[in-house]
Parts: C-alpha cells; structure tokens; sequence
C-alpha cells in the first residue's frame, strides 16, 4: 500500500544517568568547560532557590508554590539556548529558565507571596518576557502572537514557550503549534514532560507514543530528548531556536524529565505514586550526573562544590530578606493597574476603599 | 465624501488606521482575501498584505492567543469572532489574560487589542449566529465593552477603541450593519469612548439602550412623541466603563425610566443600570424602572426570534405604563 506520509523522531542524550558520555559528537558549547561549569552552577544555584522557597513556604513565609525540583537541566537548558531578544512564554516553574533571562528570585517570592510586584520583572531580557502563566497552556498562543509580531515586524527573533506533558493536552498548545506550522511562525515549544500532572501520569494524557509528535501533526521539526541531560537540552533547543530565527520554521522539543517534588506545596505526591518511582527518578538527577561528568574533567571538585554551595545561601538569604523586607502594596495598586487611565466608577470605589483601609488602622 | 452603512464605517476605520499605524494588524477566520462574512474587512488584504490582514486556522481561541501576544509584544491587534456565539473560547484569553495583562505585571505588559464580533439577533441566522451576550463580558475588569449604533459611531469608536491602551471588546450590531446610511467623514476623528450619547432629548421619560435596540428605542420616541409624550434617548456606546452621569442627569430631569435590552433579562447590563438608579436616584424617581429585554430564554432559531427581541410596541407599552405609574 502506498505511504501517505511517515515520520520518525529522534532522541537525543549525550549523558547518562551516571554522567557519562553516550555519544562522542560533543556539541562545541559542551566542550567548554567554562561554559558547562556555568551552566551546572545556575542549575545548583536553582535547587539550592527551590530548597529556600518550600522552606519559606513551610515556615508560613510564603504561599502555595510550585517547585522546580528535577527540573534543573531541562530549564537552564532552555533559558541559556535562547537568546537576550527572544521570548519567553513561560508556564509556573521554569525558574531556572528564567533566573538565567534576569529574574531575581525576589520577584519568584513576591509572586507566590501574594504580591503581583513579582510579575513585574525588572532585568534585561526578562523584562520583555511574558509572567507566569496559571491556566495551563494559554502561554502557547502567547508565544505564537509573539512569533507573529516578529514575523510582521521582520525581526530575527524566536518566541519560546513551555509546557507541561499535562498541558500537551490543551487546545492552546495543539492551536500554537498548528498555527506556527500554517505560517512558518518562529516558535519553539518545548514540553517538559516530567511525568505527571498533578496525580494524572503520562500514559493517560496522550496515546501518542512520543509527546514530541504531537509536532508532526503540525508540520514542525520534533524531537525527544533526555530533559535531564542539560548537554542534549541546550543543543536540542539551540538548534530548534536558531532554525526558527533562519525562517525554517518552528519546533516541538520533548524533554523528558521527572517532578521529583509534590505538584505544587498544597499537594502531596504520596496519594498518587509509589516511593519505588520516585527512587528510581532520583538515579537520574540532573544535578549528580552533570557534577559527576565535570568532576570526572576534573573541571569541579568537592571543594569549589562547597564554596558554590555557600554563595548561593548567601545569595538567596539576600533574596529572601528583600522579599521579607517589602511591604504589602497601598490598597490603591489593586485599581491603579486595572486601566491606563482610572475610569470615573473605579476612581470613586477606589475613594471607598480607601477610606475604609484609614478606618482599619 | 459618501454615505456609509455602519459596516462600511467598520471598514473605513480599519482602513484608516491600519494605513495611519504600521502595528495594527487584523486577524481571523476569513477576514482576508474574502474580505469578512460580512464584509467588514473587505479591500484590507489588498491593501494591507497577508501579513497585516491575517487569515488565522479555524480555531477562536488561537485567534484570541494569538491577539493577546501580538498586543503583548507591541501590535495593535484587531481580531474578529465571526459570530458574537462563537466567542465563548476566546473568553478564557480575554477575561485571564488580555483584561488582566497590565494589573498582574503592575504595567510592565499591557494588552492593546480590539476583539471585533458581529453581535446581537435579527437577521434569521442559523443557531449560536444571533446572541446577546455583552453582559458576560461587563463583569470583567480591565475590559471596556463598547457597541456601536450608527455608521458614525461605528467609525469614531472603532478609532477609539483600536487606539486606546486597554483591551476592547467591539460588538457590532448586526441587524442594523446596513439599516441607513450616513455621511461619514473619513478624518481619523475618534469618538470618546467611556461616554454615553444622548440621541434625543426629552424630559417625561428616559430611555435607556444599546446596540440595534437604539433602533426600537428611537422609534418609540417617535411613537410617544405622537401622544404628546416627551422620550429621552440614550445609547450607553461603552457599557463598561458606564457613564452613569449621563443617565442620572436625564433621570434627574424625567422622573422615569425604561431600560431597553437584546440579552436576557436577569443579569443583563440592565439589571447593573437599574440597581445604579436604585442607589443613586432613587429620589429623583417617580415612577419604578422598568426593563423591556429578550426573555430568559436561549436564543431561540429564526421563526421565533423576533418573539425574543423587544418589539417597538414593548418599548411603548413599558414607557406608558411607567407614565402611569407616577
């Protein structure tokens, strides 16, 4: 019988789980040590961040958060591929992704500490970037608008979204992608398929054998990789991005990953999945195997590890003492971004509100 | 210059604008080489290119995801729902995140985007085509909900609303795309939005109303006019923000007041009026308002529609009855 269309799709890891090398085709980045040093000091800086926020959030300090525990090589990978111009469209935990484009951890606090100040990133590039997105994968189709405007604008630039293998499932991911493939949009949408949404696994979300293949479908470039191999992520998305920014059009780019934590700190990963899972997810750390192969180059050791360790709770007890530090916003800010100009209605309930704040004090 | 239909006057303010400013671009399912369904982006795609005129994959909350980060990363978008019934999967895209962009960046990302859709019953369409459903989207912060009554008003609020720095939601009556004509200028002058327009003034009765239903409204003016009655006409334009001034002014002076709607009667933007009146005028009232509206009904197929809309006649009988009243 005649073949209409076939497809297959690759999958790309240069580390095991113990850290070492599968492939010899080292991509030139990987061969810098300077540059894999830096890359495995953000992701450890990013646990050491995440460890702070749910301590934060347990001693009462901070809201409902949503950790990023094992998903270090998956999200610096992504944020140090792309570009200061491009954008990202990120979804509620890609913090590794986003401390590289400039967001302070400050404004992570501010933000699953009740204070919108958080989304109001204040570096270079993150400042162009889209906030956190809650409701799951409406950022697609902002990242696809974005891709859009640079393609009206004639500008080289390359929108980036993530997405969980839960969000996969969304109309906005399949319509973000179609429409990318439809007119050669620059997108690259990169699911972080970490196993689990919420209490709902991989297997019930999609029949497709691949979530990476869901592209297909679209016309896009698609392929699976090992999302805790920061080596196969970069390169993966690295080379999705700049295709993208040659005008080849978009990606879909699967990483493959594990939630090694509870969905958010209101969840408790124990009434859905079994202890053995989890032990076995934490062999294939992205931290251990990363450290192992520099260590292995003799490119880190214990004691620079030690000496990194001690910066970054440094670091972060600064953040946290600015986060601590802020006030609660003038009850005015929760009218005085509503509109550009405050209408008469709002100005009077405004008024209101005001007074009635005086009178609480 | 030529007399306009208040389609046409759409069109001339895309025309106008698009050709003013580089970053508005217009988007959705056949607004391209086939100029809209009804025609309201007819000559854009010549003019203006694929690129600028952009005709999206059959999907509404791509066209709704897609506006939202073209506004975003600095475009001026005008997407269009084809049917004012086919906008419910847009709702997630303009309520989360277009209406509420600027508030949870504290300003660092705003949303400037217009979402056009023809809106409201009467042109025996086939189902989900005929809707009144404004009031889904007036309970919405950081929205402004804004309906045209005229070829001008269609031109100068349309400028007004692609222009403004908040996201727009631009119901365009569709009964009355073509009802008259008018002299339009094709100046680039916008309307301000934020403001109702009083259409007629009179000082027994005020009535109050939006959208095609200015049409029965004016017409029952005439109709009262007849028995010596004298009828205020208002046509709010932009629901939200409301120019509650303007209503209490006319109440102030006429005692009375029927508000006139398309959409269901609980809940409706008239239930918002009415219990504005009832906090803010109750004083200066003569007489109970009263609401003519659809009944709470879904919008029934086009044998029974013009069951549904308020006739004249119901204007009528409503502004009487008030009258009567006190």
């Amino acid at each position: 019988m005649p073949i209409a269309a076939k497809f297959e799709i690759e999958y790309l890891q240069y580390l095991d789980a113990d850290g070492k090398l599968v492939r010899e085709d080292l991509p030139e980045f990987a061969r810098d040590t300077k540059t894999m040093v830096e890359l495995y000091k953000l992701m450890a800086s990013t646990r050491v961040f995440d460890t702070k926020s749910i301590a934060l959030q347990r001693t009462g300090k901070l809201g409902t958060y949503a950790s990023c525990l094992g998903h270090e090589a998956t999200h610096v990978g992504i944020g140090s591929a792309m570009k200061p111009e491009d954008v990202f469209a990120p979804s509620y935990r890609e913090y590794g992704a986003q401390l590289y484009r400039g967001v302070r951890p400050r404004d992570v606090y501010m933000y699953w500490g009740g204070d919108e100040r958080g989304n109001d990133y204040q570096n270079e590039p993150a400042k162009h970037d889209f906030a956190w997105s809650v409701p799951i994968g409406t950022q697609c189709l902002h990242a696809a608008g974005s891709a859009l405007a640079f393609k009206i604008r004639n500008e080289k630039r390359v929108a980036v979204c993530t997405i969980g293998d839960g969000g996969s499932s969304k109309s906005d991911f399949y319509g973000a992608i179609n429409v990318a493939g439809a007119r050669d949009l620059p997108l690259v949408a990169a699911i972080v398929n970490n196993g689990w949404a919420i209490s709902v696994p991989r297997r019930i979300q999609s029949g497709a054998k691949t979530l990476a293949q869901k592209g297909i479908a679209a016309g896009l470039a698609c392929i699976q990789v090992d999302g805790n191999d920061i080596i196969a992520v970069r390169k993966a998305m690295s080379d999705a991005i700049e295709r993208a920014r040659r005008g080849e059009g978009g990606s879909v780019v699967e990483c493959v990953t594990y939630r090694l934590g509870d969905h958010t700190t209101a969840d408790d990963a124990r009434r859905y999945r079994g202890k053995e899972e989890v032990e076995d997810a934490w062999k294939k750390d992205p931290l251990k195997r990363l450290r192992n192969w520099l260590e292995a180059q003799k490119a880190w050791d214990q004691k620079q590890e030690d000496a990194w360790q001690a910066q970054c709770s440094e670091w972060m007890d600064n953040e946290v003492n600015a986060y601590l530090e802020t006030h609660a916003q003038p009850v005015t800010a929760m009218f005085d971004y509503t509109f550009a100009e405050l209408p008469a209605d709002l100005a009077r309930q405004r008024d209101e509100a005001i007074a009635l704040d005086k009178g609480a004090h | 210059m030529a007399a306009i239909t208040l389609i046409e006057g759409v069109t001339q303010a895309l025309a106008y604008e698009m050709k003013r400013d580089p970053s508005v671009v217009v988007l959705g399912e056949d607004v391209g080489v086939n100029g809209g369904v009804f025609r309201a982006t007819q000559g854009l795609s010549e003019k203006f290119g694929e690129w600028r005129v952009f005709d999206t994959p059959l999907d509404e909350t791509t066209i709704a995801g897609v506006t939202v980060g073209l506004a975003a990363q600095g475009m001026k978008p005008v997407c269009e729902a084809q049917f004012e019934g086919f906008i419910y999967p847009m709702m997630e895209h303009i309520c989360c995140h277009a209406a509420r962009m600027r508030n949870r960046t504290r300003g660092r990302i705003t949303c400037p985007a217009v979402f056009r859709a023809p809106w409201g019953g009467g042109i025996h369409a086939p189902e989900h085509h005929s809707e009144a459903n404004e009031h889904l989207f007036t309970n919405v912060p950081g929205l402004r909900v804004v309906l045209p009554s005229s070829p001008a008003r269609a031109y100068g609020l349309l400028l007004a609303a692609i222009r403004d720095p908040d996201p727009v939601i631009f119901f365009e009556p569709k009964r009355i795309y073509r009802q008259y004509k008018e002299e339009v200028p094709d100046d680039g002058e916008a309307l301000p939005l934020d403001v109702c327009f009083v259409l007629r003034d009179g000082t027994d009765i005020t009535l109050v109303t939006w959208g095609a239903q200015v049409k029965e409204s004016l017409e029952a003016a005439d109709a009262l006019a007849k028995d010596g009655i004298s009828a205020e006409v208002i046509d709010l334009a932009t629901l939200t923000p409301l120019d509650f001034g303007t209503i209490a002014e006319s109440i102030a002076k006429t005692g009375r007041c029927v508000i006139v709607h398309e959409a269901p009667k609980t809940a409706g933007f008239g239930a918002e009026i009415a219990a504005r009146i009832a906090e803010e005028c109750l004083y200066d009232l003569l007489a109970p308002v009263v609401r003519v509206s659809g009944w709470d009904v879904h919008t029934p197929l086009y044998r029974l529609e013009n069951k549904q809309l308020p006739s004249t006649a119901r204007v009528v009988a409503a502004a009487k009855q008030t009258l009567a009243a006190g």
